[in-house]
C-alpha cells in the first residue's frame, strides 16, 4: 500500500486528492508522479502534475480558510481592532475639541468633549462639519464598546481558564501578542510573562537594560496592585499559572476551578509579605 | 540566456528564463510570469525580480553560482506569500512551496492560482514527513528561506528529498538564530551542522541586500 498522496483519490475528481493532501504523511518521498502513471491515477507527467496542482490548490485554500476561521484568530483580530479604534478615536477627538473650541465657547475636553459637539445642531457651514467629524469619533467610541462586547462575550466560550484567570480582554491580547492560542499555548511561562515588553527584552539581551518584569500583564490586578517590590514575584506567578491556563484551554478545553483557587493562594501569600513588613 | 549579462556582477551565467533587462533606466533581474507584488513589468510581459526582497534574487545578483539552468524541480521551504517562490516558478520546472502560517498562504495560493507548475503547501518544514507523500524524490534544488531556530537542522532532515547531483541554496538569517549572538558565529555553526549531510561549494554574506543573512549553495554528501 503507498503512502502516496493519491492513494485512494478518485482520478476524475481533481480535488479528492485534497483531503490526503492535508492529513496524509510518508516516511519518506518517492517517484510519485512515475506511480501515479504506473497505477493509471495520471496518463502521464503533464496529467499528474495537473492533478496535483488542483489538490494543493484545494487543500491550502480549505486549510487556511479553517485556520483563518478559528476561534482564536477572530479574538486576535477583535482585540486589535479595539485597540485601533480606540486610538484613532482619541487622534480625532484631539482635532474636535481643538477645532469646536474655536466655534463654541463651553466645550468639555476630551472624549466628552466629542460627545458633546456631536449632540449640537450645527447652525453655520463650519459648524456642520465639526459636528459631523465628532459624530465619526463617537461612532469609533461605539465601535470600540461593541468590539469589547464581543471579546467578552466570545473569551470564555474560545479559552475559558483564560479568560477567567486574566480577564477577557487580556485574554485576548495574549492570544494575539502569541499568535494564536496554540503558540501561547507552546510558550514558556517567562516568555508569556513578558509579552508585550519586546522592546525591553531585547534592550536586556543586548546587555543594555535590567530585565523586564512584566509585559501586559501589567494591566492585572495581580500585578498592577501589588507592591513594586514583590510585582516580579506576582508578575511570574500569575504568568506561570496563565500558561497553564492557555495549555488546559488549548489541549482539553475544560474548566478548572483549582487553577485559580491556587493562583489566589499564592497571590494571597505574596501580599501578605507587605503586611508582615508593615507589622515589624 | 541574458543577451547582456556584462551589465551585472556575475561571470555566471543565469538560469534560462532568468534575465538582466532595464527597468527605470536601471540593468535588472527579472522573470517572465503574471505580476504579484506591484513589480515593474516591461512591454515584454518581464517583471523585475527585486534583490531587496528575495535572498535567492541577491544570491543571483550577487553572482553566486547556484547552479540553476532553468527548468529543475524545485523543494522551497519557507515560501511566506509567494514574492520569490513567484519568480522561481517562472523559470523552473515543479515547484513545491511549503509555508507553516496560513495567512501568507492565502496569498501564496493566489499566486500559484496564476501558474501551473506551483504546488502551495501548508505544512511545517521541520516535520518532513508531514508533505513526504506530496512532494516526489529526486528534487533538483532545495531553497531554504526560513526564518526559525534550527534552519541547519531543517535543511538537513529535508535532504531526503534531493537528488543526489542536487543543490540546496539556502539564506541563512542570524538573527532567528540567536538575536544576541555575532552573526559570524551564528554562520559558522549552522555550516558546522551541516557540513556531515552537505560539501558546501560556496558562500556569500547577503548584506547589500540583506542584513546578517548569509547565502549558502551546497550539495548532498
Amino acid at each position: 500500500m503507498t503512502d502516496a498522496w493519491f492513494a485512494g483519490a478518485d482520478p476524475d475528481d481533481p480535488e479528492s486528492g485534497a483531503t490526503r493532501v492535508r492529513t496524509g504523511r510518508a516516511s519518506a518521498p518517492a517517484d510519485w508522479p512515475a506511480e501515479a502513471v504506473n497505477t493509471g491515477f495520471a496518463a502521464d507527467d503533464t496529467d499528474y502534475y495537473a492533478k496535483l496542482r488542483s489538490a494543493t490548490l484545494a487543500a491550502a485554500s480549505e486549510a487556511v480558510a479553517e485556520r483563518e476561521r478559528a476561534d482564536d484568530v477572530q479574538l486576535a483580530h477583535a482585540v486589535r481592532a479595539m485597540d485601533d479604534a480606540e486610538r484613532t478615536a482619541n487622534e480625532l477627538a484631539e482635532r474636535v475639541v481643538e477645532w469646536a473650541g474655536t466655534l463654541y465657547e463651553d466645550v468639555p475636553r476630551g472624549l466628552d468633549g466629542v460627545r458633546d459637539i456631536a449632540a449640537r445642531d450645527p447652525k453655520t457651514a463650519a459648524e456642520e462639519r465639526v459636528v459631523s467629524y465628532a459624530t465619526r469619533a463617537v461612532d469609533l467610541l461605539d465601535e470600540r464598546d461593541d468590539l469589547r462586547a464581543f471579546i467578552e462575550e466570545r473569551a470564555p466560550t474560545t479559552a475559558p481558564n483564560l479568560a477567567e484567570m486574566a480577564g477577557p480582554v487580556l485574554a485576548a491580547r495574549l492570544i494575539a501578542l502569541a499568535g494564536g492560542l496554540e503558540s501561547l499555548a507552546k510558550k514558556p511561562s517567562g516568555t508569556v510573562q513578558v509579552l508585550g515588553a519586546e522592546d525591553a527584552l531585547f534592550a536586556h539581551l543586548k546587555g543594555r537594560a535590567t530585565s523586564p518584569k512584566h509585559g501586559v500583564i501589567f494591566t492585572h490586578e495581580y500585578v498592577r496592585g501589588t507592591r513594586q517590590q514583590d510585582r516580579g514575584s506576582a508578575a511570574r506567578a500569575l504568568a506561570g499559572k496563565l500558561s497553564i491556563a492557555a495549555r488546559i484551554d488549548h489541549y482539553s478545553g475544560d474548566y478548572r476551578p483549582d487553577l485559580h483557587a491556587e493562583l489566589a493562594d499564592r497571590m494571597a501569600t505574596i501580599r501578605a509579605r507587605a503586611d508582615e513588613e508593615d507589622d515589624e | 540566456m541574458s543577451d547582456d549579462s556584462s551589465a551585472g556582477d556575475a561571470d555566471v551565467d543565469l538560469p534560462e528564463g532568468v534575465e538582466r533587462r532595464t527597468f527605470g533606466g536601471r540593468q535588472r533581474l527579472s522573470t517572465r510570469g503574471a505580476q504579484v507584488y506591484g513589480e515593474p513589468v516591461d512591454a515584454d510581459g518581464w517583471r523585475a525580480w527585486d534583490a531587496g526582497r528575495s535572498k535567492l534574487g541577491a544570491m543571483l545578483e550577487l553572482g553566486m553560482d547556484t547552479g540553476l539552468v532553468g527548468g529543475e524541480s524545485v523543494l522551497y521551504l519557507g515560501a511566506a506569500s509567494g514574492t520569490t517562490v513567484s519568480h522561481v516558478a517562472d523559470f523552473a520546472g515543479p515547484t513545491y512551496a511549503v509555508e507553516f502560517a496560513p495567512r501568507p498562504v492565502r496569498d501564496l495560493v493566489g499566486v500559484a492560482e496564476d501558474r501551473d507548475n506551483l504546488f502551495p503547501l501548508l505544512k511545517d518544514a521541520r516535520d518532513p514527513e508531514s508533505y513526504a507523500h506530496v512532494v516526489e524524490a529526486g528534487i533538483d534544488c532545495l531553497v531554504m528561506d526560513v526564518a526559525t531556530r534550527g534552519q541547519a537542522t531543517v535543511a538537513v532532515r529535508n535532504r531526503q528529498f534531493l537528488a543526489d547531483d542536487g543543490r540546496l541554496l539556502m539564506a541563512v538569517k542570524a538573527r532567528s538564530e540567536d538575536v544576541t549572538a555575532e552573526p559570524d558565529d551564528v554562520f559558522d555553526d549552522v555550516v558546522a551542522e551541516l557540513e556531515p549531510a552537505y560539501e558546501i561549494l560556496d558562500t556569500a554574506r547577503l548584506d547589500r541586500f540583506h542584513a546578517d543573512h548569509l547565502g549558502i549553495v551546497a550539495r548532498p554528501k
